[in-house]
């Protein structure tokens, strides 16, 4: 019932998500395009109250201008029919307060919250000011010989569900891909776990979103996420345990 | 009364027998008003330094590498560095002195017809606490190393280490000096909150009390509540730097998430320290050039008190991605959105004040309209960050800064300008010239738009904040004319300013007399000379016979009925 509702509300605002990031940003994970529902969704709502407000606003202020010979009224506020103008929109905005509530926590809930099985898990090690991966190499392990290592290169495969392994040497990073709509802080002496689903090939930026010192500025990396044929072809050339070049 | 009375008459014997040196007078003065005026000289002081910062950094963002006139070539440690600074010096340093202070300690006894506050000496002190620790910021920019860069919320463990934030002096004087400006604010707030309990005017009831009063106390009652774990975290993190404790180190057994808690548990409250201050200037305003009693007054007071008392629920929506456990984010964003419901409904009070009135569109009136219509905005995309499913996307993006910068500068900037030109007739007597006034409204709202609209697109197109040259991602580097058009309506803003210092110096030396009460309003600091002499009223303190906002009642010749007239007899004036 609750993923019903939550299908029916996502269907009704993701071409105005689309429209508002999806085409500034590629959307690039599974759960990207939720996002940009969920953000469509609060934008609707928003900015419905934000004209309608404005309207009054500018109304107000041009209906009662000062003219020459007439006087404010007195008006206290406390009066029955004028109460529930403000009334009225107070409780329509605890409706729209529950509607959003309700999205964004069936969105969280599903980047967030549970781990869905991973075909893959990567580990992301950040620092002061560089990212290195390392990739599970040919048998699909991590910490065996055949680990490919990289720096400041992520290479993941289309269509697979990866989990991630994020820890910071030193302070605190935050490994944010802005292609999956995905951001989370690393943390020193802690393994962050999350996953996520690339569903677009193609070259993009991840950048650290957390001040991390004088580098902050330049600790960037790529995230290249390739067609199967790709990544097969680029593990068997890399999946000797040695530092990968390119 | 009797004691009130005798008070009165030893400040107008005092003025009688001595002149005062001009030391006494003007710097180490008990009386509020000159307190009043040092804290409002040193926030527009740090003001323009703060402005001058972001001068800096975001000529650096539109032209990277570049040489930046009256600066220079910016590094990226003194990107960082300036970036941090602009943020603590515009909350710590220019809203809180200008916003609470300034206006806090100008208009509390004047409002309720006292003689001056209730602890005058802790008033000074106060002050003098607040110059010192403005000094030891400024301080900590020239200290070898440079001043602190690991931005305004100071997350260890890069502020807790020299080793990682290579600023060991910097970093401590930034906390010593953010300590000693909350030592300042909480003997401020001791002050504001006894002498509007204590010092009314004879019938001043608690429905009687301009809304502003009520916001700048209920603000030094949250900012009373909230500081404290705060200070408790300063003294640990100046242990981590200092002592070398592993208060914040996780290889020591401590958290670094602990920090971001006792910080953003202060932090998110003082949001609101800073917006109710705004929100009671603006009221004030809006009654007297609309002659119209504020819409509901007590509806208004208790949305107020509802945000203040939620305000210290929803903090850790600052940390959805920072590691606290994901069940927790659920409960912040139902808190989160509970916050919009009494803030839209304050607002939407206000605009219903309008209804009905007669407006008349001053200088100052502009300024209070134009709060609303900027804070709207800065209310509306809070949604998105405070919904912890799209705050995946959005956090620690351009999007939050434009945010929170359109809570701020209406808050900060606006408040500050429209209360001063309301005020400024009492201040020092004298009228601001209105042309040059809406010269400076419209120059400086119409460029602050156009810096803050194209970063909310930077933000929602993935750009993310403190990072010093975009050039360095590939993928955000094409939208660099979204970044010089935010710059330039920056250079173009700070200039518009010029036209606001001239306005406010040619008013002093040439501007017409004001008279008492100029606005014909309603409130006490109306009644006394302008600018009010030692002692407020020398001739005996005011009484109070009704609240603040009886315009336009029916029966009366004058659209206004002061506060202190008696009933059933016609205004002074």
């Amino acid at each position: 019932m609750l993923q019903g509702t939550y299908d029916f509300i996502k269907g009704i605002f993701e071409p105005l998500g689309d429209y508002l990031i999806g085409s500034q940003v590629p959307v690039a994970s599974s759960f990207a395009g939720d996002i940009d529902a969920l953000i469509a969704l609060v934008a609707f709502f928003v900015g419905f109250w934000a004209l309608l407000t404005y309207a009054a606003f500018f109304f107000l202020i041009f209906r009662y201008r000062e003219r020459e010979g007439q006087r404010g009224q007195y008006v206290t506020g406390e009066e029955k029919n004028l109460k529930r103008w403000i009334s009225y929109p107070h409780a329509a905005i605890i409706l729209c307060d529950l509607v959003i509530v309700f999205m964004a926590i069936m969105v969280w809930y599903d980047i967030k919250q549970r781990l869905p099985e991973a075909d893959s898990t990567v580990r992301i090690v950040a620092q002061q000011w560089a990212w290195n991966f390392v990739h599970p190499g040919p048998d699909n392990q991590l910490d065996t010989e055949d680990d490919i290592n990289t720096f400041n290169e992520l290479h993941v495969e289309q269509g697979k569900t990866y989990h991630y392994e994020l820890v910071s040497k030193d302070v605190l990073h935050d490994f944010s891909v802005p292609v999956f709509r995905l951001k989370q802080d690393a943390i020193p002496g802690r393994i962050m776990k999350g996953w996520f689903r690339p569903i677009k090939a193609g070259e993009y930026d991840i950048q650290c979103a957390e001040m991390c010192g004088i580098g902050h500025g330049i600790m960037g990396a790529r995230i290249m996420v390739e067609t199967p044929e790709e990544h097969a072809a680029w593990v068997s050339e890399n999946g000797t345990g040695k530092l990968a070049s390119r | 009364m009797a004691e009130a009375g005798t008070v009165t008459e030893t400040h107008a014997a005092h003025a009688v027998h001595h002149e005062e040196s001009f030391w006494s007078k003007y710097v180490f003065s008990t009386d509020h008003k000159i307190i009043a005026m040092q804290y409002m000289f040193t926030g527009i002081l740090m003001a323009l330094i703060g402005g001058y910062m972001s001068y800096v950094f975001r000529m650096q963002l539109a032209f990277p590498g570049e040489s930046v006139p009256l600066y220079g070539v910016v590094t990226q440690g003194e990107y960082n560095s300036l970036v941090t600074n602009h943020g603590t010096i515009m909350i710590f340093w220019v809203a809180m002195p200008m916003l609470i202070a300034a206006f806090g300690n100008y208009l509390i006894p004047l409002m309720i017809g006292a003689d001056d506050m209730v602890f005058p000496r802790i008033n000074r002190l106060s002050y003098q606490i607040f110059l010192i620790s403005a000094i030891v910021l400024i301080a900590s920019f020239f200290v070898p190393g440079g001043g602190f860069g690991g931005a305004w919320t100071a997350y260890p463990p890069l502020s807790a280490n020299a080793e990682y934030n290579l600023t060991p002096l910097g970093s401590t004087l930034w906390l010593v000096a953010v300590a000693l400006e909350f030592v300042a604010f909480l003997l401020g707030g001791i002050n504001f909150i006894t002498t509007l309990m204590n010092s009314r005017a004879p019938g001043m009831k608690m429905h009687d009390i301009p809304m502003v009063l009520w916001m700048i106390v209920i603000a030094s009652i949250l900012f009373m509540a909230s500081v404290g774990p705060l200070i408790a975290g300063a003294v640990m993190l100046f242990m981590d730097q200092v002592v070398g404790t592993g208060y914040f180190d996780p290889d020591r057994g401590g958290d670094p998430i602990l920090w971001q808690h006792l910080f953003w548990f202060f932090g998110h409250p003082e949001v609101y320290v800073v917006l109710l201050p705004a929100m009671g200037i603006v009221a004030d305003i809006i009654t007297t050039f609309a002659r119209k009693k504020l819409f509901n007054y007590k509806l208004i007071l208790y949305t107020a008190f509802a945000t203040g008392i939620i305000s210290f629920f929803v903090w850790a929506h600052h940390q959805f991605v920072a590691g606290i456990d994901p069940r927790m984010a659920n409960v912040f964003t139902i808190t989160t959105l509970i916050i919009s419901i009494p803030i839209a409904e304050m607002l939407f009070l206000y605009i219903a004040t309008l209804y009905g009135g007669s407006i008349r569109l001053t200088t100052p009136m502009l300024w209070a309209l134009g709060f609303l219509a900027e804070f709207l905005i800065g209310g509306i995309t809070g949604i998105f960050l405070g919904a912890s499913g799209s705050d995946i996307y959005f956090h620690d993006t351009y999007f939050v800064l434009a945010h929170f910068h359109y809570t701020f500068f209406p808050i900060a900037i606006i408040g500050f300008f429209a209360g001063v030109t309301y005020w400024f007739p009492k201040m020092f007597g004298k009228m601001m010239d209105e042309r040059l006034g809406k010269i400076h409204f419209w120059g400086t709202i119409i460029s602050f738009n156009f810096i803050f609209i194209p970063l909310f697109v930077l933000g929602a197109a993935g750009q993310h904040r403190r990072i010093y040259n975009f050039q360095n991602f590939p993928d955000l580097a094409g939208l660099q004319d979204l970044r010089v058009l935010a710059t330039t309506a920056l250079v173009v803003m700070l200039a518009f300013q010029a036209v606001f210092l001239f306005n406010f110096v040619m008013s002093l030396v040439k501007g017409k007399p004001a008279g008492k009460n100029p606005w014909k309003s309603n409130t006490l600091e109306w009644t006394t000379e302008s600018p009010p002499p030692h002692g407020n009223w020398p001739e005996g303190l005011p009484n109070c016979y009704r609240g603040p906002y009886e315009y336009s009642v029916p029966g009366r010749e004058e659209d206004y009925w002061p506060q202190n007239v008696p009933p059933d007899t016609a205004p002074a004036e």
